[in-house]
């Protein structure tokens, strides 16, 4: 039998499972990545992976997780993934746990868990406060054990350019660069899996990493792969601000009992320390009094915004609010909280084992991403796949905190099996497939990259055409949208596109330009950034994470439909699609009350 | 009021087989900058104190929070990274060099491939049986995750191998970082089924014999890791592990 040849491009946690997946079925994979693996974003996930094992004799199931991530996501999830995700999750955590995972213990020595937003089980398994490094290690070092048996091939330092599809418009192999060289090579394969992680830059500065572009996401939306509910994006509450990122402060810091407070007294000039009790204002836990500190993320963001924007309640002379540990013992946080709390001092110079953080929400996360199906994490394009940030499935209109490392490993861990099914599928494999193919798509990005290192006339600067697409997208797509600003913001990203078309690269060498690369990213954000905003324009409703004030409450008649935005010969299209809701009936989301 | 300005002098070398030549650049000082910042400001505005156009630096960055071990460089003569060297706390003017011990690519920018692969060659994994669902892993008491979970933080940046006076163009040791992985799988309940494996591939030159116990290597590590107790650790463990061979001729 002919041996079928996957792709896999990413080697976050998502990637790293669909690659121990085909390998174990015994099918070779070359593993793309822009960083070497052990570097990919997953390791900024901080607070845990969410399974429902009940080892706290809570009464906690599958099922409830199951409704804590489809309420909490406002329904707009697909419920069939969601399902066998939350009932697959407490086996992955068995599975990390062999692979070596270093997560905290019981006095028994089983696995300690600890709460997190949107649930009021303890479902939370975690190492210390960055378990997204820990659990990526892991997979790491499985792959590199099958990289050891030449099972996997990685292709560490290549960007991903393109994916070479045949006149049939069949997925057939990708086209990359190599980050060294600038080479620009085809590579065939029967199936290629996308695992990219997430799209902060389009928003400037976020909790994401550099990488973090979505400029694969958006290379393939522009080659026919649906992208998907683009508009819900997660602003995460409780973050550092910063000039080169926002540092995540992560929910398992309010999991452990810390509590969001400002003063009373607006502007008061004191310490915090020096603030006593009953000065304090803990507005989560006023206003929604079973939940507390731990409301999923988009409520605790939106209460942020207003104590600091309408009520003017901020920290003095900043845009803040106090993230406060400082009653926990010191004990408890070395041993639960360490790794964001020495985020904290490094970055910040204050100690908040004794003085209150000073937090604020930054963007963080997208639901939306490349459509896949609800059944093999399979986009429109035949041969595609895609797991993980990059596409949509899973968390409806706002993330669960300690969701997104399980649906990564679950969405791998079908991927990979999937794609080696249609591979065997396939009547021809990719070997009959032209050379000439092949050889288009090299050109046609050979010629992007030249024509850009050849304009020399260029006067503007990708960086300053990259922060001016941040600002605005932070502005006016990310906590309260109005559709005028979101307007305005359509013709800004028009501007910024036109102004692209004049840039300078500054740098025209062939070797490790890290500058054409940024370019070449740039352009696809900007493709990005017109696709969330005309979602969240069109859609005159508030649900999860997106916010009208202008049309504030949840519109199912008219809205309880997933966002398809796809791309033709330049213009996005936008159509809907219904939402799979045949396990749970939609409800009322408040979480002023126990559910 | 004028802005407060500072310099950063940065050793810039296009390729590896071109010359080095040091480039300084003049930049405006704003409250909780770091080196990353500092970067970024000369990609935006790329020409050199002395008015010199010139191409945005290269360097390997990508969480920015220390935790995905990229950006390591020498900052100041010292290797550290550089999202978390706050331009405050830095003696100016600010000197970037990039690693010596690696292969240069361009500018701050170079090869750690070398440690993925000492890492593939001293089998630091726990060889499971498969993914499909086999049931919880193993009991560990509390005192032991507390031990391993430290060690499981290492970032590969390549700091401790940077300071070490016996990583060189004469000795290859293995270094400290791949010393305490191994001393990690080693210890956990299904790992130290296969330690002899990983003890042997410690052994000879560039193994843990070539430390020579300068010490350098903990005091440069970001995440605080015990690498002199790794080292000790391993080192009891390949000589244990020598002598019971030699008597037994087997693991």
């Amino acid at each position: 039998m002919r041996q079928p040849k996957i792709i896999i491009v990413g080697g976050g946690l998502a990637g790293l499972m669909a690659a121990i997946r085909v390998a174990e079925s015994g099918v070779p994979v070359d593993l793309f990545s822009i960083v070497p693996v052990k570097r990919s974003h997953s390791v900024c996930a901080q607070g845990g992976i969410n399974a429902a094992k009940n080892l706290k004799g809570e009464g906690d199931s599958t099922w409830k997780h199951f409704d804590d991530t489809i309420y909490g996501g406002d329904f707009l999830a697909n419920q069939g993934l969601v399902k066998g995700m939350c009932e697959a999750a407490p086996a992955i955590i068995d599975l990390l746990d062999r692979m070596g995972v270093m997560f905290n213990r019981t006095p028994e020595g089983l696995l300690d868990f600890r709460r997190f937003g949107g649930t009021l089980y303890h479902r939370t398994a975690f190492a210390g406060a960055t378990t997204g490094q820990q659990l990526l290690y892991a997979l790491d070092e499985q792959v590199r054990r099958y990289e050891s048996e030449d099972k996997v091939k990685k292709f560490e330092g290549w960007t991903f350019l393109s994916a070479v599809l045949d006149d049939g418009g069949v997925c057939r192999g990708i086209c990359a660069m190599d980050l060294k060289t600038m080479e620009i090579k085809t590579f065939p394969c029967d199936a290629a899996i996308f695992c990219t992680g997430g799209i902060g830059a389009v928003f400037g500065r976020s909790t994401n990493s550099v990488v973090c572009t979505g400029s694969a996401q958006s290379a393939l939306f522009q080659q026919g792969v649906y992208y998907a509910n683009g508009e819900f994006i997660q602003v995460h509450p409780t973050a550092i601000p910063g000039e080169d990122k926002c540092r995540l402060m992560s929910e398992s810091a309010r999991g452990e009992g810390g509590r969001v407070w400002v003063p009373k007294k607006p502007q008061d000039p004191r310490p915090a320390k020096q603030i006593p009790e009953n000065e304090r204002f803990y507005f989560l836990e006023e206003w929604y009094p079973k939940y507390g500190n731990l409301v999923p993320r988009d409520v605790a963001t939106r209460a942020i915004h207003k104590v600091v924007y309408e009520m003017k309640m901020g920290l003095a002379g900043e845009p803040a609010v106090y993230l406060d540990v400082t009653h926990i013992p010191r004990e408890v946080l070395e041993r639960k909280l360490e790794g964001i709390l020495e985020i904290y001092e490094k970055f910040v110079g204050t100690d908040p084992y004794n003085e209150p953080m000073k937090v604020f929400p930054a963007m963080h996360y997208t639901m939306g991403g490349l459509w896949v199906d609800n059944e093999n994490q399979a986009t429109n394009v035949p041969g595609i796949y895609a797991a993980g940030e990059c596409e949509y499935q899973y968390h409806g209109a706002n993330r669960l905190g300690a969701n997104s490392l399980v649906s990564c490993i679950y969405g791998g861990g079908i991927a990979g099996p999937a794609a080696v099914r249609y591979a065997r599928s396939l009547e021809q494999g990719c070997e009959s497939t032209s050379p000439a193919v092949y050889e288009r798509e090299r050109v046609r990005q050979q010629d992007v990259s030249d024509a850009l290192l050849n304009q020399h006339t260029g006067t503007e600067n990708p960086l300053a055409i990259w922060r001016e697409l941040g600002d605005i997208m932070t502005e006016n797509v990310t906590v309260i949208r109005y559709n005028a600003a979101l307007q305005k913001t359509l013709i800004k990203i028009d501007e910024l596109s036109e102004r692209f078309t004049h840039i300078n690269l500054q740098d025209r060498t062939q070797w490790a330009n890290q500058t054409l690369n940024f370019v070449r990213e740039l352009g696809n954000m900007l493709i990005l950034a017109k696709v969330i905003t005309l979602g969240a324009l069109a859609r005159n409703e508030t649900r999860g994470a997106h916010y009208k004030p202008e049309f504030p409450n949840r519109d199912d008649a008219n809205w309880l439909k997933t966002t398809i935005a796809s791309y033709n010969g330049g213009n996005i299209r936008l159509d809907y699609e219904a939402v799979d809701i045949s396990l749970l009936p939609p409800r009322e989301r408040k979480y002023t009350a126990a559910k | 009021m004028a802005d407060k300005t500072f310099i950063v002098r940065i050793k810039r070398q296009q390729r590896p087989d071109e010359s080095v030549r040091w480039e300084e650049f003049e930049l405006r000082q704003r409250p909780h900058m770091n080196v990353i910042t500092c970067l970024r400001d000369i990609a935006e505005k790329p020409y050199t104190r002395g008015g010199s156009e010139t191409t945005p630096v290269s360097y390997e960055a990508n969480c920015l929070e220390e935790v995905c071990g990229a950006c390591a460089m020498l900052i100041n003569g010292k290797p550290r990274q550089a999202c978390s060297a706050l331009v405050d706390n830095l003696e100016k003017p600010i000197r970037l060099e990039p690693l010596t011990k690696f292969p240069l690519i361009r500018d701050l920018q170079v090869d750690r491939s070398s440690m993925f692969e000492d890492l593939k060659r001293t089998k630091c994994w726990i060889p499971i049986d498969g993914t499909y669902d086999l049931g919880p892993g193993p009991r560990m008491a509390p005192e032991k995750q507390e031990i391993g979970y430290p060690l499981s933080r290492c970032i590969t940046c390549g700091n401790c191998l940077e300071i070490c006076p016996k990583v060189n163009e004469h000795s290859h040791f293995v270094g400290a970082a791949i010393v305490s992985q191994v001393r990690l799988f080693n210890m956990h309940p299904t790992g130290e089924m296969h330690a002899g494996a990983r003890l042997e591939s410690l052994m000879g030159p560039g193994g843990i014999e070539d430390c020579d116990n300068a010490q350098n290597c903990v005091k440069v590590c970001p995440k605080g890791i015990p690498l002199t107790e790794s080292l000790a650790a391993v080192n009891g463990q390949v000589l244990l592990h020598a002598v019971k061979t030699f008597f037994t001729g087997k693991d």
